[in-house]
Parts: structure tokens; sequence; C-alpha cells
């Protein structure tokens, strides 16, 4: 058993690192990603890549992590990024290994995650001759990343991985591609790290129009009915503390899409919950009433509108986005404010006072009392919420949560309440089956100290089940959930609701048994068929030092709400009978 | 608001695949484009491309936008909203038995086109100016029978300084 230990860019490493040498690419690349301040890579060998392998191997400062899957790698990538707020990395071979990385790009591109990855490529001089495992990952990556480099000259190399790291990681955080053929790996040239970056037109914007900081400011003035709606881009800027600020200055009640979960906290009476198709009934109101509706970091979703004609329809929108493109995209802004979230909020709290939002407050509490999130809990079945919210007390809401998709992500969103950004970790825009669990080991490698549990359904479990082994080798002390309602839960949901029970190829009989599947990677697991023994399992896993995972058999027929059916106004809202 | 034509300038770094990100943005955004050209421009290193679009404005700021988050698009300008010079070329071939020439020369000329080429049955001209002309000619001189016609799309400059 190999234990990772993370090593710091300590002051030894860096002159180390520094010293001109006449190198090959790959020794340039695993120097220059050190120098990136990179702890640990995820990553998978192939022929493309072997020079980069054969650097790594017996490189005492180098991390490198082998999942059993590439797509396991880059969600792993992305939950280690999520979670830290560094830039997360990966590698892979080329043609099929960089194949299997796309839906992990399209992932992190649609979540504006910070990735830089590295795959290698065919020769130079058998680029485009349909080499042996030859593809063009630039062109099939270009719509789903932040910008992405074939490197044709060993000389750039170093120049590359630093642009690459500072785009990916400043103004609208993204996933940048760094394809590299063979060749190139292996050819020497001297090693020469410069740390000027200038890349001529990019200049994320940082600070906001001082004009549409004054019209925010008045508007909020004005307001009788104002609402903020706060997206993964205060989670992502670290704003959390200035949008707590804003909020106590100006008394505005708060809404947090998926992605803003833990940008605010839920303990806070101000906080109204989640907005869209299983958002709150609150929150999905306040949305529809509001005067004034100011959009930060959030780049309103089809998920979160619904039906856009109609969305917030007395509402005057202002909208602070780092990406100035996200401003009028989807709804008509009249006070754009583009710049760092973070800054423009700074700006913004120098001046905010109270809004005159009292009525206002006292009709959103009212209603948050009268339709507050519930369930049917009864004492034959366990529910699925029940699990959540066990999951939420015994942890007293301080784990990494990440989820896989469907409704035990939308439940975990619901039940499990955040007061820290970054401890929710969930694929939003994409919506990608098979992130939750890769993510939660690249969560724990970037956080040791924190207890992480990822959520997931039994469908999604089985889109990279296999990184199990990585969490048995390393004693990765992920607990992982398996909300097992033997079905395609969201899409049952469906079926159910809006196509009449004709359940299509939902049932997911043949489904392995979870425990004795985690016993043959060599990780503990556990069953729990009602609250009784879903208690008990989960005290063990808790006081189980390694990973564990633990299959709670739940009630089959749960639905996620409320729910906003597509075409609808998000407050057409059906409650179910609980 | 109504959708009209818009000639968009873009400046960009000229790095290898800079043409297809560009295109394919047009393409996955659902922008359209009517014309696309690439050249190299006044600076080393950077290219200018010349897009025809259609659009209202609020679509047109969008392609703005989208067009500046690609890492190589330094500089975007809807020239069409400033007076500016519009230029196409473009090659037709025509069917031009000896005695029909005369005739075909002399619409040629009020256009201010010019004979590049004489086959033994064809006449190729080259006309050069805004799309408007270009499609003029083109339709006059369709009835004596089109053989190829190639256009290069618009190249387009802001007047004055
Ligand atoms: C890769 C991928 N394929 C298909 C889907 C469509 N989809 C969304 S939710 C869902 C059902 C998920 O079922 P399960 O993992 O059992 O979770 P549950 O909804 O039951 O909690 C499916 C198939 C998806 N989101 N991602």
């Amino acid at each position: 058993m190999s234990t990772l230990t993370l090593k710091a860019t300590n002051k030894e490493l860096y002159t180390k690192l520094m010293q001109p040498d006449v190198i090959t690419g790959s020794e340039i690349l695993l120097r220059s990603l050190l120098l990136e301040g990179v702890d640990c890579v995820f990553g998978y060998p192939g022929g493309a890549v072997l020079y980069i392998y054969d650097a790594i191997h017996g490189n005492p400062d180098f991390n490198h992590l082998l999942t059993r899957h590439e797509q396991g790698a880059i969600h792993a990538a992305d939950g280690y990024a999520r979670s830290t707020g560094k830039v997360g990395v990966c590698i892979a071979t080329s043609g099929p290994g960089a194949t299997n990385l796309v839906t992990g790009i399209a992932t992190a591109y649609m979540d504006s995650v910070p990735l830089v990855i590295i795959t290698g490529n065919v020769m130079s001089t058998a680029i485009g001759t349909d080499a042996f495992q030859e593809a063009d990952i630039t062109g099939i990556t270009m719509p789903i990343t932040k910008h992405s480099y074939l490197v044709r000259d060993v000389k750039d190399l170093s120049k590359i991985v630093h642009e690459a790291f500072h785009i990916a990681s400043t103004g609208r955080k993204g996933p940048v591609l760094i394809d590299i053929p063979k060749d190139i790996s292996a050819h020497k040239t001297e090693f020469n790290y410069d740390n000027q970056i200038n890349i001529r037109g990019y200049n994320p914007t940082v600070l906001p129009n001082k004009l549409q900081v004054e019209r925010l400011l008045k508007a909020i003035d004005e307001a009788k009915k104002p609402v903020i709606l706060a997206g993964g881009g205060v989670v992502y800027a670290g704003a959390q503390e200035e949008l707590l600020e804003f909020v106590s200055k100006t008394n505005i009640p708060t809404i947090t899409t998926l992605l803003g979960i833990g940008g605010f906290p839920s303990s806070n009476d101000l906080w109204l919950g989640m907005p869209g198709m299983h958002g709150t009934y609150t929150a999905n109101k306040a949305l529809q009433s509001c005067d004034l509706l100011i959009g930060i970091g959030a780049r309103f979703d089809d998920r979160v509108t619904m039906k856009v004609d109609g969305f917030a329809p007395n509402a005057k929108i202002a909208h602070i986005d780092v990406d100035p493109a996200e401003v009028g995209k989807v709804v008509e802004t009249a006070i754009p404010c583009v710049g760092d979230v973070k800054k423009v909020l700074e700006l913004v709290n120098q001046k905010a006072k109270a809004a005159q939002s009292e009525a206002w407050i006292q009709e959103l509490q009212m209603m948050k009392k009268e339709f507050p999130l519930k369930y049917k809990d009864d004492n034959k079945h366990l529910k699925p919420q029940y699990v959540i919210e066990m999951i939420h007390k015994t942890t007293e809401g301080e784990a990494i949560v990440t989820t896989d998709v469907g409704q035990h992500q939308m439940w975990a969103a619901q039940y499990y309440k955040f007061n820290h950004p970054r401890s929710w970790i969930t694929s939003g825009g994409l919506g990608t089956m098979g992130f939750g669990f890769p993510a939660a080991i690249g969560a724990q490698m970037g956080n040791p100290d924190r207890l992480v549990v990822s959520i997931n359904g039994d469908g999604g479990m089985q889109m990279c089940a296999q990184e199990l082994a990585i969490c048995a080798i390393h004693n990765i002390p992920v607990k992982i959930v398996v909300i097992n309602n033997q079905v395609l839960g969201m899409v049952r949901q469906w079926q159910e609701i809006i196509y009449d029970n004709r359940y299509s190829h939902i049932d997911l009989s043949g489904s392995p048994d979870f425990v004795k599947l985690a016993e043959a990677y060599g990780v503990k697991g556990l069953r729990a068929t009602n609250k009784e023994e879903a208690q008990k399992a989960w005290q063990e896993a808790m006081d189980t030092p390694g990973p564990v995972l633990i299959d709670f058999i739940v009630e089959k027929h749960e639905n996620v709400y409320p729910m906003v059916k597509q075409g609808s106004t998000i407050d057409e809202m059906l409650m179910g009978d609980s | 608001m109504n959708a009209t034509k818009h000639t968009i300038s873009i400046l960009v770094n000229n790095q290898p695949g800079v043409l297809q990100r560009v295109a394919s943005l047009f393409g996955r955004r659902g922008f359209n484009i009517e014309s696309i050209t690439v050249g190299k421009s006044e600076e080393e290193g950077l290219s200018r491309m010349i897009i025809v679009t259609i659009g209202d404005d609020q679509k047109l700021e969008q392609i703005s936008k989208q067009l500046y988050k690609v890492i190589d698009v330094i500089k975007v300008i809807d020239i069409s909203a400033n007076p500016m010079v519009e230029r196409e070329l473009a090659l037709i071939k025509v069917n031009a038995e000896p005695s029909i020439r005369p005739e075909i020369i002399g619409v040629v000329e009020t256009f201010r086109a010019t004979i590049v080429d004489i086959g033994p049955k064809s006449i190729m001209v080259q006309v050069v100016g805004d799309s408007d002309k270009v499609k003029a000619m083109v339709e006059l001189l369709k009835p004596y029978g089109v053989i190829q016609l190639t256009r290069t799309g618009v190249a387009a400059m802001i007047r004055g300084v």
C-alpha cells in the first residue's frame, strides 16, 4: 500500500527545478507542473505519453494517481479543483485515452472549473496520417475548452504550460488542453521558466464600470422586493464573505443556485434555498414576484429560469459576472456589472445600505414556514430524504459532499445544508452521471483532513465504479453512499409524471450487489434497508478510518418535489402529496 | 428588433486552428455566416477575418462577446456601424461563342469589370465591388450561361482614419 504525500513547492525544490538544464520535453512538463504548484495528477498511460511516464518514474517530487479509466482521472481532477480552488491536472494518452476525457472536459467547461489536461499525440510527423491511435483531440474539444494548444516545438512547452495555468484559473475559469506529440515529449532543449505572461487579447475584466455600480446601489435603494440569485461564480471567486457582507448590509433575501450552494450560509435567515426545476417554493415565488433581481455569478440556466418568457416578470435585472458574454445572454439585463465577483461586491459594499424590504422579508418568511421542503416519512420504508438528513445531522453539515446526477443529487441539494463554500461538488451544467464518485476521490486528495461523502444513485455508481480500486489501494477514506432505488430514478420520475407511467428502460435489475462489489475491490461494504440499519451502518462507516461503501436500499417510488415541468414558469410547481 | 446584415472585422492571432475556432463558434451558437474571408493583416503574426452575418442588435452583441472569449481573438469591430468600404471579387466563366462576345464585352465594360481569360467557347470575367454589384453582374451574365462562378467573400474596412 503506497501513501501519497503532498509535496510542497518549497524553496529547495524551487531552486532545483529552476536550474537551467538541457532536458526532454517530458522533464520540462514535469518541472513546469511542479513550478505551478501541482501536487497531485490523475492519469492513465499509453504509447503516446510513454516518455512522460518515463520521466514520472522515480521522480520523488511528483504525485501521480493511476485511475482505472480516463473518465475517472478527469472527474477526479475536477473534484480536486472544485474542492481546493486550485487547478486540477490530468494526463491521458492519444486517441482513445484522449477521447475518454471528452465527457469530463465538457463537464468542467459547463461548470467553469479550472483544469489543465495533458494529452499525448502521435509523432508530429505522423499527425494527419490517421496514424495508430491518432485523434484530433484539439479539434474534438474545441467547443468544450476555454483554450487549447497543440505543441509543435519543445521550446514552446514551458511557456505553454504557464499560459495554460494562467488561462484556466483567471477570468471565467475553465479547462485548457495541451496536446503533446510523442516526439516533442522526447526532444531536448534548454529549460527556461519564464514567469512573464503576455497573452495579447486576453485581459479578463476585473473591475466593473463605476457608473453601473452606482446604478445598482440606486436600484437597491428604490426596490421594495429585491432578491439575490447567487451562483457558482460566488464560490469560484472566493466571494462568500463579500456576499454575506452585502446581504447583511442590504437585507436582501438570497437564493443560491445548484452550483451556488455553499456560497451563502444556509443557516442565514435570509436564505431562501435553491431555485428552478426542483427549487424551494419560496425561492421560486420570490423570483416571480421580486421587483429587483440581482444575479451574482449565476448564468440564468434554463433549469433555473424554466420558461424564460415569464421568468421574473416584474423584475429589473442586475447581473454581476466576470464573463461579459453571460450578461444579457438569456435574460434582458438593465444593470450589467462585469468584473470579478469578489471585487465588484467589495466596491458595492463600500456604499451599500439597507433596502426597504421589511414587508417583503416578512412575506417570504411566512412562505418559508408554510411551504418548507418536506416528504412523507414512514417507518416501513427507508426514504432517500431521510438518509440525506441523517448524513447531514451526523456530519453536522461539515463534510465535503459530492453527488452524481439524478434524484439523489436533488435530495442532497435540498436536505444537506451547507455553510461553507467548496463543500458541495456536483455536475450542474452538463449533468454528468459517473461524475460524483471519482470527483470525491479528487476532493479527498485535495483535502486529506476533511470528511468526504460521495452520494450516488445505483445507476450512476456503475458508470465509474472501477475507481473503487483507487480508494482501496491508496486508502482514500471516501464514504461512498449509494441511494439504491433499483431504477434510474430521475428518469422514472419523468416517465411517471410526463409520460403517463410508461416506464421505458429504467429498471436496473442486474445491478451488482454493491456490498460485494466494494469488497471485491477491497473496500468495506455495508447495507441498510431500514432506518435502524441505516443509522448503524452509517455510524460504522464514520468509525472506519478507510473507504466504505454503504448501499442504502430505499423506497423506489419516491419523487423529488417541488417540481416544475419543462415549459412551465417556475411558480407552477407540483408539490407532491407529502 | 429586426435582423440586419452586419460586417464584422476580427483581428486574430495567427495560430493554427484559429479559423476553425471562430467558424465553429458561429456554427455552434447558431450564428449565421453569409461570407467569411481571412488573410494577413498589417501586423506580422496577426490575421484579419471579415465575416458577414445577419442578426439583430442582441445577437450582434452576443457574437461579439462570444468572439472575445476566444483567446486568439484580439479585436472585434462591427464595421458596418461606420462608413466603410466593402469589396468582393468574383470570377465568372460564361459561355461565349465568338459571335456573342461583343455583346458580353459590352455588359462587362458597363460594370467596369474585366475580361481576364478567353477560351474557344467561353470567357472569364472578373468583377470587383460590393456584394450587390457582384450579384448584379452575375444576374446579367446568367442568360449567356454561367459555367463556373467563384466569389471571394467580403473584404472591408472603415473609411478615413
Ligand atoms: C452520462 C449520463 N447519461 C444519462 C443521463 C440521463 N439521466 C439523468 S438522471 C438519470 C437517472 C439516474 O439514475 P440513478 O443514478 O440511479 O440515480 P437516481 O435518479 O435514481 O437517484 C439519467 C439516466 C445523464 N444525466 N448522464
